[in-house]
């Protein structure tokens, strides 16, 4: 496709039909999580219609075909990311398991007591807390670089932090409260010159930005599915080989193991070392799915549209009285984050949910940002590949109304 | 434009949002505690003087949305005067209303809290109208920690 054409791809998500409280769908919240295309939802369908036994068991036909199936889509997530192979790929739940999995296995063999792990102020609360709770159980200490009043990391103070104790970097590669895109490229660069390896929380960045973990050299990189279009309960853990093959295991079942005995267990290769039990299978290759449909719309034509789309909202955001948008970074994805005087977000998202408007209101699973921009909470329109500029001048007619009725 | 939403946000739901009664904090209260909405943020300190059993005084600081500043603005009003034990059943009506899952609940019993009725209809905007009662409840049963609604 060389020319974006939104109405086709509108016709690609059924729910875009559905009227709400007898209004047109505007739905503003990709952020959270992004509606699904008739072909990921068909995939589904299928597998349980046709394809479906369990993986990496039996020799029986069904038990093939969907293992193929299953091991196409490690492929295609393999090739969307530029990893250098299968192996690097690990299907988890989502972004959230895939940290734990880090904290829990390379953490506890690699981090001691007075090591240090820095993250970033804009961190969701999915980047912190498994890194505190890893704080707790070793002894370490977490270190927070901080961030300006548009919301971009302070760079050299980030770097001030990176020292002999330092045995981990955890950053966001795009904020999902502010829509900040932090410069991971210079920021593993940095640490990389102090040997510290970096992990990349991608589940924002992912439906917006095409992610090549070679080139950004990142150590991990962590994403969910369900923010790319496939189903929820889906969720990619990529890390270099070298590292991945050092590490203990995360969970122990079937599916993990090579020889079992009750005196000891020899763990399987990878991928499999990290993917105990019976896998996600269908929605696995819901999310292969996901990736094809995205890649025959194009990443860079995905990203030049929501950019034109942000743009567009935030001329339109600027010029209503009494709005103040939280998160003015210069590297910007596709997220407006914004409060109104004497209007609290949870009226916003009401009122506007009254005219079919689908927007998120609250901290956004990231207080700490809440807390450095000094608000109990912020009303968050997000974009995805889908909205149109018609959708923003709904969303922005909404707000200048409910302004008016608060009085 | 927000026709539908007339029976959630009605004027004296604005007004008192616009307004707060009872926005100040009372230096000597016998009771102080703190309400808080984690999923919104709403977050409000209740203060209470008391005479025996009788509430004689009824204050509140803090931000929150409309519905839950109005919903506490119009508590400390309805409480000023009441017995403890008469402020505990207002709790429950309000709850029941608010909550129940009876449709001819008698909304005249209940007089000027009527106004928040609409909120049954919001699953998701109940707890902004329950947190008042909940803190109030709290302060009666004399408990000093902080409540929550989750």
């Amino acid at each position: 496709m060389t020319l974006f054409d939104v109405e086709k791809i509108r016709q690609d998500f059924p729910i875009l039909k559905e009227k709400i409280r007898g209004k047109d769908l505007v739905y503003l919240d990709n952020a959270a999580t992004c509606q699904k295309p008739q072909v990921v939802i068909d995939s589904i369908v299928h597998v349980y219609s046709h394809d479906y036994a369990n993986v990496h068991r039996g020799v029986h036909t069904l038990s093939v075909r969907s293992t193929d199936k299953f091991e196409a889509a490690r492929t295609k997530v393999k090739e969307f990311i530029n990893a250098a192979s299968d192996k690097e790929i690990i299907f988890v739940k989502g972004a959230t398991e895939a940290v734990n999995l880090v904290a829990q296995t390379y953490g506890k063999a690699n981090i001691k007591a007075g090591d240090e792990i820095v993250i970033t102020a804009m961190e969701h609360h999915s980047n912190i807390v498994p890194w505190q709770m890893l704080c707790e159980q070793t002894g370490a200490v977490l270190r927070v670089a901080p961030i300006n009043q548009l919301g971009e990391l302070i760079f050299a103070e980030f770097e001030q932090l990176l020292n002999d104790k330092t045995k981990l970097v955890s950053v966001v590669h795009m904020s999902n409260a502010l829509g900040t895109i932090n410069p991971v490229k210079t920021i593993i660069q940095a640490a990389h010159e102090k040997n510290i390896p970096v992990l990349l929380d991608g589940a924002q960045a992912i439906p917006h930005i095409t992610v090549d973990v070679q080139a950004l050299n990142c150590d991990f990189y962590v994403f969910s599915g369900h923010k790319l279009y496939g189903p929820t309960g889906t969720g990619v853990l990529y890390g270099k080989q070298a590292l991945l093959d050092a590490m203990p295991p995360y969970q122990g079942g079937g599916d993990m193991i090579r020889k079992v005995t009750f005196t000891e267990t020899e763990y399987n290769t990878l991928p499999y070392k990290f993917e105990a039990g019976t896998p996600n299978i269908a929605d696995v290759i819901g999310l292969g799915t996901a990736i094809d449909y995205i890649n025959a719309i194009g990443m860079p034509a995905i990203a030049a549209y929501e950019a034109e789309l942000l743009e567009y909202a935030t001329a339109k955001a600027r010029a209503i009285k009494g709005l103040r948008i939280i998160g003015e970074a210069e590297d910007k994805g596709a997220i407006l984050s914004f409060v109104l005087d004497k209007i609290h977000p949870h009226d916003i998202g009401t009122m506007l949910d009254s005219l079919g408007i689908a927007i998120r209101a609250g901290h956004h699973c990231a207080m700490p940002v809440m807390d450095f921009y000094q608000v109990p909470a912020t009303a968050r329109a997000s974009f995805a590949l889908y909205n149109t500029h018609q959708e923003i001048d709904v969303l922005m007619n909404g707000i200048e109304s409910l302004i008016e009725v608060f009085g | 434009m927000f026709d539908d939403l007339r029976d959630l946000y009605q004027e004296v739901i604005f007004d008192h949002n616009r307004n707060p009664r009872n926005f100040r904090i009372i230096d000597d209260a016998d009771r102080k505690v703190e309400g808080f909405n984690p999923l919104c943020g709403d977050r409000l300190t209740l203060y209470l003087k008391l005479d025996g059993d009788v509430i004689t005084d009824a204050s509140f600081q803090g931000s929150g949305c409309a519905i839950s500043t109005a919903s506490v603005s119009l508590m400390t009003e309805i409480i000023k005067g009441k017995s403890e034990q008469e402020a505990e059943a207002l709790f429950k009506q309000f709850h029941e209303m608010t909550t129940g899952k009876d449709e001819h609940f008698n909304l005249e019993a209940i007089g000027k809290l009527a106004v928040l009725a609409g909120v049954r209809e919001y699953p998701a905007r109940v707890k902004c109208a329950t947190l008042a009662w909940h803190t109030l409840d709290a302060a009666l049963k004399n408990q000093q920690q902080a409540i929550s609604t989750e």
